[in-house]
C-alpha cells in the first residue's frame, strides 16, 4: 500500500526539476493523485515495521484519518493552485512537503511517525517564512521554529513517559489522566494555540510570504485538532478552553490593522469551535469538529487567498490603507464574500452546515454557559472577519488603487475554494457522508435558520444603527481607530480601564525592562562569545588549576563518604 | 596468520610510520602507505569482529602467558571501537590526499602522513591492549603524534594550540600513570584481568580509591569532559582538516572506551559506581558539558570552532550514558560513540572543503554560499540535523536511547540538560543554514574558483550517508553497542 504523504512528499523532488507548465501540470497532479490513492487504500493498518524494539504503524486508515486527510489533500491542491505563478520553486516545493507532513499524521498509526510527521510539519513549513528573505521574516521563523521544536519535545518527552510506564505507542485515546498525557496534550496545546501559547501563531503566520500564509493557515493548526479529537475527545478541560479560545480573539481582532493578522486571530476562534467540540466528545462533537475543521481550511485559506491577493496588487494588507478595490478587483471581491458568508455561518455556505453540529452538541449537553459564549463568539466572528474584512478591503473609502485583477491561477484556486464553501453549504451531506461517526443531525430545520438569520441580522442591524446615529465616523483612515473604541465601550467597563491600565504600566515599565534585559543577556552570554570567559583558550596554569581542582574535589568526596 | 590479527591490527600501522618518513620524496607514496595502514587495520577490525562472537580473543604478545607478559584482548566492548577508528581512518586518508596537499606545506606533507600512522597505533594500541601500563604507552604514542599534527595547522595559532594540548595532556597522562602505580603498588599487577581478580580482596583500600580518582580524572582530560574540555576547541579548530576529521571522529571515543574499560573490566561496577561518586559526579559534570557546550556553539564565528564546542556537549551525551552504569546506559554511549564519530568526522570533512575554497570557515564568508556548493551545504544539513537529533537521522536513535536509559534511571535533571541542548544544537544548526543560504553573498565574490575535490567530497559523502543508513536501520550500531554493553556489564558484574 502506498502511503499518500509520500506520493506528495517525493513528488516534491520532482518541482525543482522542472520549468513552466510541466511543474505547474506536477503542482496540481500530486494532491489530486494523493486524494485518488488515498481513497482506494482499505480500512486498516498496513506496513508495520520493528523499530528500536518497538512496533511502528506507518499507516493507518479510518474514518477519522480519512476525513482529515482528505481535508488536507483539497487545502493542498488549492494551495499549489494558487502558487502556481511564482518563480521560487522552493516554496512550491515546501508547500507540497509540508502538507505531505499533516497528510502523514494523520494517517499515523503510532505516536513515533506521529511525533516524526510533527516534527516534520515544523521545521517544512518554517522555509515558508524564511522564504520572505528579510531580516524580519528570518526573525519571525526563528520565534516559529522555536514553538514548533518545543511543541515537539513536549510530545517526545510525553510519548517516552508512555513507553516507559509501559502504555506502548499505539496512537489511540491517550486521556489527560493517562502517562504522559499532560505534556502530549500541552504540545498540542502549543499547536493549537490554547489561549496563553497561541502568541506565534499571530505573530508569524502574518511575516510568511503570501503563498506561505495561505498554507500555513491549513495544516498545522489542523493536524493539531486531528491529534486532539484522536486522542483526548470528552475531555472537560477542553470545553472551557475552546471557549476561551472562540471569545479572546475577538477583542484581538477587532483593533487589528493588518488584515491577515486579523485572520490569525479569527483563526484562532475557529478553532476554539473545533477545540470546544472535542472536549464534548461524542459522535455529535467529534464530528462537529471534524466537518468544521474541514471547512475552516477551505473558507481560511480562501479568505487568506484573497488578502494574499490584494497584499500582491497593492502592497499592503493594512485596513487603513486599504479600500474601494471592488472596481479594480471585481472577481477577488466576490469570492472573498463567499469566504467571509462561509466563515459567519450564513445559511446555504459551509460554515452554517458544520459549525451548527458544533453548537448542537453543546446544547444536547446542556451547557447553557458555554453555548451563550460560542453564540457571542459567532456574532463576533461575524463582525471581524464576516464584515470588517471585506468592508475595509475592497469598500469603505476609496484610496484610489487602481490595480489588475489577481493573477489567473490566484483566481482559479479562490474560485475552486469558493466552490468547495458553496457546495459544502448547500449539500451538506455530502461532507456528513465521510465523517467518523454515523448522525442524524439535519441542519437545514426551521428552528436552525432562523436562529442563525436573527444572530447574524441583529449583527447588521447593530452596525448598520451606529453607522446611522453617526458614531461610525466617515473618515477612513480614522475608522479602524473609531471601531476599536466602539468595540471597547460596548465591552464591560473593566476591560477598558485594565487595558489602558496595563498599557501605562507597559510604557512605564516596559523600555527599562527591555534594556535591563538586553543588558543581563549581553552580560550573561559574554563569557560565551568567542572571547568570553568560558569560550576563549584558557591558558595552561587555568587548565591546570581546573584539573587540580577536579582531582581534589572528587578526592574528597570519595574519601568523606 | 589469522591467529596473529590482533597484533597485526596494531603492528601494521606501526611499521608504516618509519616507512613513510623514509620514503618522504615521494609525496604520494607517503600518503598510499597510510592509506594501506588505513585499510588493513579495516580489514583486521572486521575480521576480528566476525570473530568474538564465540566469545573474546586473547593474544599473548611474544608467546608469554598473560599475567606476565602483555595480553591483547578483543571482545565484545572493543569490536565496535576498532570498527569505528578504522572506517574513519580509511576516509580521512582518503580524505587527506588533496586537503593535506593543500593546506600543509609540501615538505611536511610526509610528516603529517607519518604521525597519523602513529596516531593511529595509538588509538588501536589502546583499544586492544589488556594490560594497563601497555594503555599508558599507546596512550602517550597517541597523544604525542596528535600534539606534532595539531601543531602543523595553517595558521600560527595552531602552535599555541598543539602547546597547550601537550602541557594539560601530558598531566592527564602522567594522572593516568599515577593511578596505575597506585594500582600496581596495592595488586602487584598489570594485567586488567588479573587486577581484576585481585582487587576483590580489597575493601576500603585508600590507595585504590586515589588509584581510581587520578586514572579517571586523567582519562577525563583526554576525553575533554567539561571542565577539562578547554583543549579541545582549540585543537580541532587549529588542525589540518583532514587531522580534525579523524581526531574529532576517533581520538576522544577511545578514550571514552578507555575509561569504560577501567571503569567496569578493571576496578569493577561496584567499587566505582557504587562506592565511589563516579557516577554522580559523572553525571553532573555531563549535564554542565552539553549546556555550556551547546551555548557556546551558538556564540562561535568560525565554523570548526563551532563544531569542536558542539563536540564538547555531544560528549555530555555520551558521558551520561555510561555514568548511569546500567546496560540501557552503556548501550546508549556506546550507541552515541558510533554515531557521533560519523557525524561529527563528516562534518569536520564538509568544513575542511569549505576551508579550501575560501581559505578559511567563518561564519560570516559563508554568506550566500548554499547555492554554489550545495553538495557540501547539503552535507552540513543533513549531518547538522542528526546533531540536533531530528528523526530519522543517527541522531535522533542514540538521543533515543539515551533519553530511555536516564528514564529508567529516573535521572530527570540530566533528562532537562539533553533537552535543552537539543534545543541550543537547532539554534546553532541554524546559524550555518541561515549564513548559507538566507544571507547575500558578498559582491566582490569570485566567479570561477576550483571545484572541490571529488576524492573529498566522495570521502564525506561516504560518512553522511552511513550517518543517514545508521539513522534509518540502527540495527547495526544498536547490535554493536548491545553487545559492548553486555560484555562490559557481564565480566565486571557489581
Amino acid at each position: 500500500m502506498t502511503n499518500p504523504a509520500l506520493v506528495l512528499m517525493l513528488g516534491a523532488v520532482g518541482v525543482p526539476l522542472l520549468r513552466g507548465w510541466p511543474r505547474r501540470v506536477l503542482l496540481a497532479a500530486l494532491p489530486i493523485a494523493a486524494l485518488v490513492v488515498l481513497w482506494l487504500l482499505p480500512e486498516g493498518t498496513a506496513g508495520s515495521f520493528g523499530f528500536l524494539g518497538l512496533e511502528l504503524t506507518p499507516l493507518r486508515v479510518d474514518a477519522l484519518s480519512r476525513v482529515f486527510a482528505t481535508g488536507f489533500l483539497v487545502a493542498a491542491l488549492l494551495t499549489s493552485v494558487y502558487a502556481m505563478h511564482l518563480r521560487d520553486s522552493l516554496q512550491q516545493a515546501v508547500i507540497l512537503v509540508y502538507a505531505g507532513t499533516a497528510v502523514g499524521g494523520a494517517l499515523a498509526g503510532d505516536l513515533i511517525t506521529l511525533f516524526v510527521f510533527w516534527e516534520l510539519a515544523g521545521l517544512s513549513s518554517a522555509f515558508l517564512i524564511w522564504a520572505g528573505r528579510t531580516e524580519r521574516s528570518h526573525r519571525a521563523a526563528m520565534r516559529y521554529l522555536v514553538a514548533q521544536v518545543t511543541s515537539g519535545l513536549l510530545m517526545l518527552a510525553g510519548i517516552v513517559w508512555r513507553v516507559h510506564a509501559g502504555e506502548g505507542i499505539e496512537f489511540g485515546y491517550l486521556g489527560l489522566d493517562g502517562p504522559g498525557g499532560v505534556l502530549i496534550l500541552l504540545a498540542i496545546g502549543i499547536k493549537c494555540a490554547f489561549p496563553l501559547l497561541h502568541a506565534w501563531l499571530t505573530d508569524t503566520y502574518p511575516e510568511a510570504t503570501i503563498v506561505g500564509t495561505v498554507a500555513l493557515s491549513a495544516f498545522t493548526t489542523k493536524f493539531a485538532v486531528y491529534t486532539l479529537a484522536r486522542g483526548f475527545p470528552g475531555t472537560e478541560a477542553l470545553v472551557w478552553i475552546g471557549a476561551a479560545m472562540t471569545v479572546f480573539p475577538i477583542f484581538y481582532a477587532v483593533i487589528e490593522n493588518d488584515l491577515r493578522r486579523v485572520l490569525a486571530y479569527s483563526m484562532i476562534n475557529q478553532l476554539g469551535f473545533m477545540v470546544a467540540g472535542v472536549g464534548i466528545g461524542g459522535a455529535l462533537g467529534v464530528n462537529g469538529a471534524s466537518a468544521h475543521a474541514v471547512a475552516d481550511m477551505v473558507f481560511k485559506g480562501l479568505l487568506m487567498m484573497a488578502m494574499g491577493a490584494v497584499l500582491l496588487r497593492t502592497g499592503t494588507a493594512k485596513g487603513s490603507e486599504l479600500g474601494g478595490l471592488y472596481k479594480s478587483m471585481p472577481q477577488t471581491t466576490v469570492l472573498c464574500m463567499v469566504g467571509a458568508a462561509s466563515i459567519s455561518a450564513f445559511p446555504l455556505f459551509s460554515g452554517f452546515a458544520t459549525k451548527s453540529i458544533i453548537l448542537e452538541a453543546v446544547a444536547a449537553d446542556h451547557r447553557t454557559v458555554v453555548w451563550l459564549l460560542l453564540l457571542f463568539a459567532s456574532a463576533g466572528v461575524f463582525h471581524h472577519a464576516g464584515i470588517k474584512i471585506p468592508f475595509f478591503a475592497f469598500f469603505a473609502h476609496d484610496r484610489g488603487y487602481r490595480v489588475a485583477e489577481a493573477p489567473l491561477n490566484m483566481r482559479v484556486a479562490m474560485a475552486l475554494g469558493a466552490l468547495v464553501c458553496v457546495g459544502i453549504g448547500v449539500a451538506p451531506d455530502l461532507l456528513y457522508g465521510i465523517l467518523p461517526y454515523a448522525m442524524d443531525y439535519e441542519p437545514y430545520t426551521t428552528a436552525h435558520v432562523v436562529n442563525q438569520l436573527q444572530l447574524l441580522l441583529l449583527a447588521s442591524l447593530a452596525f448598520t444603527v451606529l453607522i446611522r446615529t453617526g458614531l461610525y465616523p466617515p473618515e477612513i483612515r480614522s475608522v479602524n481607530l473609531d471601531v476599536d473604541v466602539l468595540y471597547r465601550r460596548a465591552l464591560p467597563a473593566g476591560w477598558h480601564a485594565l487595558s489602558r491600565r496595563t498599557s501605562r504600566l507597559g510604557d512605564r515599565f516596559g523600555p527599562p525592562l527591555r534594556r535591563r534585559t538586553a543588558r543581563l543577556w549581553a552580560v550573561g552570554t559574554a563569557p560565551l562569545r568567542p572571547e568570553g570567559r568560558l569560550a576563549t583558550s584558557w591558558s595552561t596554569h587555568l587548565m591546570v588549576w581546573w584539573v587540580a581542582l577536579l582531582l581534589g574535589a572528587v578526592l574528597l568526596v570519595t574519601l568523606l563518604r | 596468520m589469522t591467529a596473529h590479527l590482533p597484533a597485526l591490527q596494531v603492528l601494521v600501522p606501526l611499521g608504516c610510520a618509519p616507512l613513510c618518513l623514509l620514503l618522504r620524496r615521494f609525496r604520494t607514496v607517503t600518503w598510499l602507505v597510510f592509506l594501506l595502514a588505513a585499510l588493513s587495520s579495516l580489514a583486521c577490525a572486521v575480521l576480528l569482529a566476525t570473530r568474538v562472537d564465540d566469545g573474546p580473543l586473547h593474544y599473548e604478545m611474544g608467546g608469554w602467558p598473560a599475567p606476565y607478559g602483555i595480553e591483547f584482548v578483543v571482545a565484545g566492548f572493543n569490536t565496535p571501537v576498532l570498527l569505528v577508528v578504522s572506517v574513519v581512518a580509511v576516509v580521512a586518508a582518503v580524505y587527506a590526499r588533496r586537503s593535506v596537499g593543500d593546506e600543509v606545506d609540501d615538505r611536511r606533507a610526509p610528516l603529517v602522513y607519518t604521525c597519523l600512522c602513529l596516531t593511529l597505533t595509538g588509538l588501536l594500541g589502546l583499544t586492544v591492549t589488556g594490560d594497563v601500563f601497555n594503555a599508558f604507552v599507546f596512550l602517550e604514542i597517541s597523544s604525542l603524534s596528535t600534539y606534532a599534527l595539531i601543531a602543523m595547522g595553517r595558521r600560527r595559532r595552531a602552535l599555541l594550540a598543539s602547546f597547550r594540548y601537550l602541557v594539560i595532556g601530558t598531566v592527564g597522562a602522567t594522572f593516568v600513570l599515577i593511578g596505575i602505580g597506585f594500582a600496581y603498588a596495592v595488586t602487584g599487577t598489570l594485567n586488567m584481568a588479573d587486577l581484576a581478580d585481585r582487587l576483590t580482596d580489597l575493601d576500603g583500600n585508600r590507595a585504590l580509591y586515589a588509584a581510581v580518582v587520578f586514572v579517571f580524572v586523567g582519562l577525563a582530560v583526554k576525553m575533554a569532559v567539561f571542565p577539562l574540555h578547554a583543549w579541545l576547541p582549540a585543537a580541532y579548530g587549529e588542525a589540518p582538516s583532514a587531522v580534525s576529521t579523524f581526531l574529532a571522529a576517533a581520538s576522544t571515543k577511545v578514550a571514552i572506551y578507555v575509561f569504560c574499560r577501567f571503569a567496569f573490566t578493571v576496578f569493577g561496577a561496584g567499587l566505582v559506581f557504587t562506592t565511589m561518586p563516579v557516577g554522580e559526579v559523572g553525571l553532573l559534570l555531563a549535564a554542565l558539558a552539553m549546556l555550556v557546550g551547546s551555548a557556546a556553539a551558538c556564540f562561535q564565528r568560525d565554523l570548526k570552532y563551532l563544531l569542536a564546542w558542539s563536540s564538547v556537549a555531544q560528549i555530555g551525551y555520551i558521558v551520561a550514558g555510561i555514568s548511569l552504569a546500567t546496560a540501557a546506559g552503556v548501550s546508549a554511549g556506546y550507541l552515541h560513540v558510533i554515531n557521533h564519530a560519523v557525524i561529527k568526522g563528516a562534518l569536520f570533512g564538509a568544513a575542511g572543503l569549505l576551508v579550501l575554497r575560501l581559505g578559511s570557515a567563518r561564519l560570516d564568508d559563508l554568506a550566500g554560499l548554499g547555492r554554489r556548493m550545495p553538495w557540501t551545504f547539503a552535507a552540513i544539513v543533513v549531518t547538522g540535523l542528526g546533531l540536533v537529533g531530528v528523526p530519522p537521522t543517527a541522531g535522533f536513535a542514540s538521543k533515543w536511547a539515551l533519553v530511555s536509559a536516564l528514564l529508567d534511571a529516573g535521572a530527570w535533571p540530566v533528562l532537562v540538560a539533553v533537552l535543552a541542548s537539543s534545543l541550543l544544537a537547532l539554534v546553532y544548526v541554524g546559524r550555518i543554514v541561515e549564513a548559507a543560504w538566507f544571507r547575500d553573498p558578498p559582491a566582490d565574490l569570485p566567479a570561477d574558483q576550483p571545484r572541490a575535490p571529488v576524492s573529498m567530497v566522495a570521502a564525506v559523502w561516504a560518512l553522511v550517508l552511513l550517518s543517514v543508513y545508521f539513522g534509518i536501520d540502527a540495527s547495526l550500531p544498536g547490535g554493536l553497542a548491545d553487545a559492548a554493553a553486555a560484555a562490559l556489564l557481564g565480566t565486571g558484574g557489581a
